[in-house]
């Protein structure tokens, strides 16, 4: 490796065979990693369409765009397709996949054939749901509300929580994948105190995955027997009862917002050492706070019920427990802003998504705290200050971790430097559009706007944060679409980025980029802790602000 | 290559059975039993769903679960609980059968718990007749636990029911028989979900189980090499315990309150 021209003729996992055969049959953990990414991307446009429209609708206080049925479909299409076809998945099934064996000095995965499969799967649930879309939607809201979804809807519920059923399949399997690869494939002197806190935090998913998915995967069935053979379990009407059907809900599905979070928290976590040059602080603070998060995030799921006629001793519990998760997760955000604390930081585009991640995510997290309260629930419960919450966490937290994370490792998985100044561009815009997009929605909650309406005529005072919040939605979609141009466009023109650009410690960086099929010419032997940036200095030709 | 790259290179050479990413045949082993392990694990969660969502409707609607549990024939449950584990028994023997290495009493032992699997099956099939003889499959429209041959109003569950005290009154009685038809569907909805869902795991476990048997037939499994064996014992005996569970669930607990 001593020329550029030898590392470029290198043989590695993308040039290793040719053909559409090559990918659709590959074992390749890195090659999966890139169909689920393609995939995953489609879907996010699908559901990215779908905000669109709610938008767009909103921009007037009449319902004038939409027919009110079409605004249901809308919104809950939005959110099932995010939450399960790109959330759920999104950095755990692409940098996870990309990621996880490489850090942890395997080959591949534990299982590489049950890494394919749970493609395939995804594909088929993928598919099945486009199907339902394109026959006419699903208008039940993203949470399969009884006995709305058994027995009013007529629309097609049946195959879109057949889609989703499915989908918790492909889940499964990767977490099972995950659990399995970093408790037996690690490399010699990989011990637990020496593993990045990337795979910390997808370890702690993985579990979540693994005893959460299939809670709702049995709820969904429940559902469509429900409602395809008229059983009456769910139907207050017929002795059933619909707050149960609440309960298995939300017992993943809350949990769920800990998958979509956590391997954000293990993105930030590498990238924050990185381009501060310091050991992570707190390393073993981060490590069992990402586990900490998963367990008690178990036992917080009735929180979502407050008002459905929970006793109120149960409710006072659950705010109690729900109070509690917030404490791992802040002591994730002490720690990260005390290892930056003075760090020589440098503002790069990864960066940039970090510190943006850091301050919503604070935002999104201390307003689940409001949340959280029994008095201040009941004011704000179903309006846009819940709407706000989540995405601040899910699009403010996730989405900008999982954003932070491709240009991260983007050298890494194509070879190719990114354009710098395009990079830090695409970042800013994507936190004004962010924030100009959802914090207007925290006020229109506490003012009283419900979530759900398609048509606020009746409030026209309501119409201006509307206005701002459409507005930066599309501000927010031009941050979307930035990177999509130049990270395609570096694919060919991008300089080369060599094996580590960065300068950053962990073993993805080590081996060549892109890397060799079997990721290391020869097993690593890993004699030193995780983020040993002191004992790095950053050579005098790297310049991490190009 | 440094020595243990060495080492590592000769397993692969004289292992046909490992796969390239693992380093040596004990890794392969551990992590495919820790994956089914977890798998199980999943498993657990799956039913445990249902089996929440049972026990709180038990408790809710006592008289009515307990009149319809009484409906299940005790002896074909015994029975087929006995099947059950007999097969699990036999799977068992199958692994020690190749850990001792000999081919034929695997092949034997397979056999007769694909034959006990399918036994099983078949035994639960009869029981779903006959609760469509006797009206008691939720979905369908005649569906009757009050009159006809499936009545269970008949006898003391009349009393434990409280239907006696209504005697005089038409009206009331019909609205509290309204209500025994209803309550009984949702055990029946559950029961026929769970022991469905059960099924349909056994059923999977004796396509698993066909295939294992024709690999152990083909001599695949060595006393130093029969993890597939041993997951899918592990997933049998898996799927034997959720049945261990259903059976009081369903068929014993409270069969005779107050008795």
């Amino acid at each position: 490796m001593a020329t550029t021209a030898v590392t470029v003729e290198r043989k590695n996992y993308i040039n290793a065979e040719y053909g559409i055969r090559s990918w659709l049959f590959t074992t390749d953990h890195k090659r999966i990693a890139l169909l689920y990414l393609v995939s995953i991307t489609a879907m996010f446009f699908v559901g990215g369409f779908f905000a669109l429209l709610i938008r767009l609708e909103l921009l007037t206080p009449a319902g004038d765009l939409l027919l009110a049925d079409t605004y249901n479909k809308m919104f809950s299409m939005h959110g099932q397709v995010m939450v399960f076809f790109f959330l759920v998945p999104s950095i755990p099934a692409t940098l996870g996949n990309f990621l996880i064996p490489m850090m942890i000095g395997a080959k591949d995965l534990a299982f590489p054939r049950i890494n394919l499969l749970s493609w395939y799967i995804y594909i088929a649930a993928a598919l099945l749901y486009l199907f339902c879309i394109i026959t006419g939607g699903v208008d039940t809201g993203w949470t399969f509300y009884t006995p709305y979804s058994s027995l009013f809807s007529n629309t097609h519920v049946v195959e879109a929580g057949l889609a989703i059923f499915i989908a918790g399949f492909s889940s499964i399997l990767t977490g099972l994948n995950f659990v399995v690869t970093i408790h037996r494939m690690r490399a010699p002197g990989m011990t637990w105190s020496r593993l990045p806190l990337f795979v910390w935090a997808h370890y702690a998913t993985s579990i979540i995955m693994l005893l959460g998915t299939p809670v709702i995967a049995i709820t969904l069935v429940l559902v469509v027997l429900e409602r395809t053979l008229n059983l009456g379990i769910f139907d207050p009407s017929r002795g059933g009862d619909p707050v149960l059907f609440q309960h298995l809900f939300w017992f993943y599905s809350h949990p769920a917002v800990y998958i979509m979070i956590l391997p954000s928290m293990g993105i930030i976590s590498e990238i924050v050492t990185c381009y501060s040059r310091k050991r992570a602080f707190g390393y073993t603070a981060i490590a069992i706070s990402s586990i900490a998060i998963a367990v008690i995030g178990f036992l917080v799921w009735a929180h979502h019920m407050f008002v459905a006629g929970i006793s109120l001793y149960s409710a006072l519990v659950f705010s109690f427990l729900s109070y509690l998760v917030a404490v791992p997760s802040a002591i994730k955000v002490f720690n990260w802003t005390a290892t930056m604390y003075k760090g020589s930081v440098s503002f790069s585009t990864p960066m940039l998504y970090a510190m943006g991640f850091i301050g919503l995510f604070t935002i999104g997290g201390l307003t689940g705290l409001f949340l959280a309260c029994l008095g201040i629930d009941v004011h704000v419960h179903d309006t846009y200050f819940v709407i706000a919450h989540f995405h601040y966490v899910m699009v403010g937290g996730a989405v900008l971790g999982y954003l932070g994370g491709i240009h991260f490792w983007w050298p890494k998985i194509t070879g190719r430097l990114y354009p710098e100044g395009w990079g830090r561009t695409a970042a800013i815009i994507v936190f004004i559009g962010f924030n100009l997009t959802f914090f207007p929605q925290f006020i229109l909650g506490y003012l009283g706007m419900p979530r759900r309406y398609w048509d606020y005529s009746h409030m026209p005072e309501w119409q201006a944060l509307n206005v701002l919040s459409t507005a930066g939605a599309s501000i927010l979609a031009v941050g979307y679409l930035l990177p999509m141009v130049y990270l395609f466009w570096s694919l060919r023109y991008g300089k080369l980025a060599g094996d580590n650009p960065w300068s950053a410690t962990g073993l993805e960086w080590q081996t060549a980029s892109p890397p060799p099929t079997f990721n290391f010419d020869e097993t690593p032997i890993v004699t030193c802790e995780a983020y040993e940036y002191d004992k790095m200095p950053l050579p005098e030709e790297v310049n991490l602000e190009r | 290559m440094n020595d243990s790259a060495v080492a590592e290179h000769t397993e692969h050479e004289n292992r046909p059975e490992l796969r390239h990413h693992f380093a040596d045949v004990e890794q392969q082993r551990n992590a495919a039993s820790l994956g089914m392990w977890w798998f199980l694990g999943t498993e657990i969660m799956f039913f445990g769903g249902m089996f929440c969502g049972y026990l709180i409707y038990r408790r809710v609607y006592f008289p009515e679960f307990a009149v319809a549990s009484r409906s299940l024939s005790l002896w074909i449950g015994t029975f087929n609980t006995t099947v059950l584990i007999c097969s699990s028994l036999t799977v068992v023997m199958a692994v020690r059968a190749a850990q001792l290495g000999k081919r034929m009493l695997q092949v034997k032992m397979l056999l007769l718990t694909l034959l006990f699997g399918l036994a099983f099956l078949g035994i639960k099939g009869y029981e779903w007749r006959e609760k469509y003889v006797e009206h008691h499959i939720p979905t369908f429209a005649d569906y009757n636990v009050i009159r006809g041959e499936g009545s269970l109003i008949k006898g003391d569950n009349a009393k434990f029911l409280g239907l006696d005290k209504l005697q005089g009154d038409p009206v009331k009685l019909r609205e509290r028989e309204a209500e025994i038809q209803q309550r009984t569907k949702i055990f029946y909805s559950l029961y026929f979900a769970l022991t469905g869902m059960h099924a349909l795991h056994m059923v999977v476990g004796v396509g698993i189980f066909t295939v294992i048997t024709i690999m152990a037939w083909r001599g695949k499994f060595t006393p130093e090499y029969h993890t597939p064996l041993e997951i899918a014992g592990l997933y049998w005996h898996f799927v034997d315990i959720v049945w261990i569970y259903l059976f009081p669930l369903l068929y014993l607990i409270d069969r005779r309150p107050g008795a």
